[in-house]
């Protein structure tokens, strides 16, 4: 497979090493009416690895996470076109139910989103009792599972018919991140989930994401290069609406092989 | 430097002192005019108050030739009427609100033509509104919906008398059409004041949108829609012209909704110019006063409710 840079050379940006992908896209399109934000991405994300999409501002990496759980067409006068697979089933396909690909693909925002009127617990378990899970006894070990997986369980033990709201800002984030797990997904969609916190809040947040991906496939949208190169295993460099380069992070950054990507990666621009 | 900052200084604060007196003015003018309509309302009733006491309030008989008065008739068919508007209009006016917000999103310019239409509705002078309701509805309640009512439900109290059309449920009715533009308009405006990350976390986790409405979006504005409410209800307890036009100006305390009835407005504008001595006078200001209060009493306990509902979470509308 090969990718038309802005430069116009074709160039393989498939990593050396062989890898399963998760989610596959093909000429991923998507636009804000007649604004085309991503112009045709096609990208095979690993299964069970961290995947950090890294680019300036307006690069549409946010849109491109948004369109693999189908959140970018609940935008008015937003459209997707191409292919993206998840385990090699069209997520757009006809007969496919969005409700369906968002319970399999869960999504952790930049912003710490708790439900304001629901307590710690219920905020935990929130897309179970979508599922219609009911009983006291599952949804309260299954609370505390996804809270202990999303290291906040020993800080609100003793409050959890707090409201959600009651928190601090980093730990709202993971009990974003406790509440997307408990529904147990296979792939996690992170959008820049540390640009609201401080160093300490991100340091922990991070430590928290490489341990998820033994049992998940991470998707992290980071602006911020030393956290794509601390966490994530493989980097995707977008620019304009455009993939630029994909590989290996170490590689990437040791040894990029656009000139674009070299730029960003050395503070020329971005 | 330092002189230049300070002079700047100086003049801004001149301009804050000119603007914290204009607006420490008003408000206090506001509080002030609100103190004084209730010592004149208390000052004008005096005598009623002194003559008949709490008996006032409790009174069922309504007899200005024998100077005999209670209230409590007219206490009774305001929230009567007030309540069965809500009950009819909350439901629909928060219907139409989240499907202005949520459902007509994708569509700009339905969403906008339906909001500016329900506001329309509003602004309808509230005699005309009395007007349809004694010409139309009046008709339409008497022969179309209270007979199989009152024929197959006639059993429960509430139906329980003959159907004539200017009655308690008809005044409801009316009522609640009053109050459905405005409440669905503040309830649309806090819908959709509602953050979409609220919405967008409620999709992320393989919601529905009724689960999205019901789950992120209701609970996020409840305090707002309860305000919203409180407004409608405001409205429907000080509103005078159409239900005196349809609820049949016969004081009763039925527990039939198809009886006719009476309100504290509706006694004040049929009979204020007719009081013919300062006791009758006096009782009908206190009328006045009672409802004065009613209207003080709702909103202040809407506002503690709301404290209470919101207390401890951090979100506000």
């Amino acid at each position: 497979m090969g990718y038309q840079t802005q430069e116009g050379d074709e160039v393989s940006a498939r990593p050396a090493a062989e890898y399963s992908a998760k989610i596959e896209t093909r000429g991923l399109k998507a636009s804000f009416g007649s604004n085309m934000v991503l112009k045709g991405i096609d990208l095979r994300i690993p299964a069970n690895r961290i995947t950090a999409v890294m680019g300036p501002s307006g690069c549409g990496k946010t849109t491109f996470i948004r369109c693999l759980n189908r959140l970018h067409e609940l935008t008015p006068g937003a459209s997707v076109e191409g292919v993206a697979l998840l385990d090699g089933e069209d997520i757009y396909g006809k007969d496919v139910d969005p409700v369906s690909v968002r319970r399999r693909i869960g999504m952790v925002f930049q912003k710490p989103n708790p439900f304001p009127t629901m307590s710690i617990l219920d905020n935990a378990v929130a897309g179970l009792t979508l599922n219609g899970v009911k009983d006291k006894r599952t949804l309260r070990q299954a609370a505390e599972r996804s809270l202990r997986g999303a290291y906040l369980w020993d800080e609100v033990r003793d409050k959890l018919g707090n409201s959600g709201a009651s928190l601090s800002g980093g730990q709202q984030q993971r009990l974003c991140i406790a509440r997307a797990l408990a529904v147990e997904p296979e792939v996690l969609l992170m959008d820049e989930p540390c640009s609201a916190l401080d160093p300490t809040a991100t340091a922990k947040i991070e430590e928290l994401i490489t341990t998820l991906k033994n049992e998940y496939t991470i998707v992290l949208v980071t602006h911020n290069m030393q956290q794509a190169s601390r966490v994530a295993d493989y980097t995707a460099f977008f620019y304009l609406g455009k993939l630029i380069e994909f590989d290996e992070t170490a590689r990437l950054f040791e040894n990029p092989r656009q000139e674009l990507t070299e730029r960003y990666i050395t503070g020329k621009f971005g | 430097m330092a002189n230049l900052s300070k002079s700047s200084r100086r003049a801004r604060s001149r301009g804050d002192v000119v603007l914290r007196s204009l607006v420490a003015t008003a408000a206090i003018g506001i509080v002030a005019l609100l103190l004084v309509l209730g010592a004149e309302l208390v000052n004008n009733s005096g005598l009623s108050l002194t003559t008949y006491g709490l008996g006032f309030l409790t009174g069922t008989v309504w007899d200005p030739v024998h100077l005999v008065f209670g209230a409590l008739p007219f206490i009774y068919g305001t929230l009567l009427t007030s309540g069965l508007a809500l009950l009819i209009g909350l439901p629909i006016s928060l219907g139409v609100a989240i499907f202005l917000s949520e459902k007509a999103r994708n569509r700009r310019g339905m969403g906008s033509l339906l909001g500016a239409l329900v506001e329309l509705l509003a602004a309808v002078p509230s005699v005309i509104y009395g007007l349809w309701g004694l010409f139309f509805l009046v008709p339409v309640m008497k022969n179309y919906v209270e007979p199989p009512l009152h024929s197959y439900m006639g059993f429960l109290p509430i139906f329980g008398t003959t159907p004539i059309g200017t009655d308690f449920l008809t005044a409801g009715v009316i009522l609640a059409i009053m109050i459905i533009p405005t409440v669905t308009a503040v309830s649309r405006d806090i819908l959709n004041a509602v953050p979409n990350s609220q919405r967008e976390a409620m999709y992320s986790l393989g919601a529905t949108d009724w689960e999205v409405t019901r789950k992120a979006v209701l609970p996020y504005a409840r305090s707002g829609i309860f305000g919203a409410t409180i407004l409608g209800l405001g409205r429907a307890v000080g509103e005078t012209m159409a239900v005196t036009m349809v609820i049949g100006n016969a004081p009763s305390i039925s527990a039939s909704l198809l009886s006719e009835g009476y309100t504290l407005t509706s006694l004040i504008v049929n009979q204020f110019n007719e009081t013919t001595s300062s006791l009758y006078a006096s009782a009908m200001v206190e009328i006045g006063l009672i409802l004065f209060a009613l209207a003080l009493a709702i909103n202040f306990f809407a506002r503690v409710l709301v404290w209470r509902m919101t207390r401890g979470a951090r979100f506000r509308i």
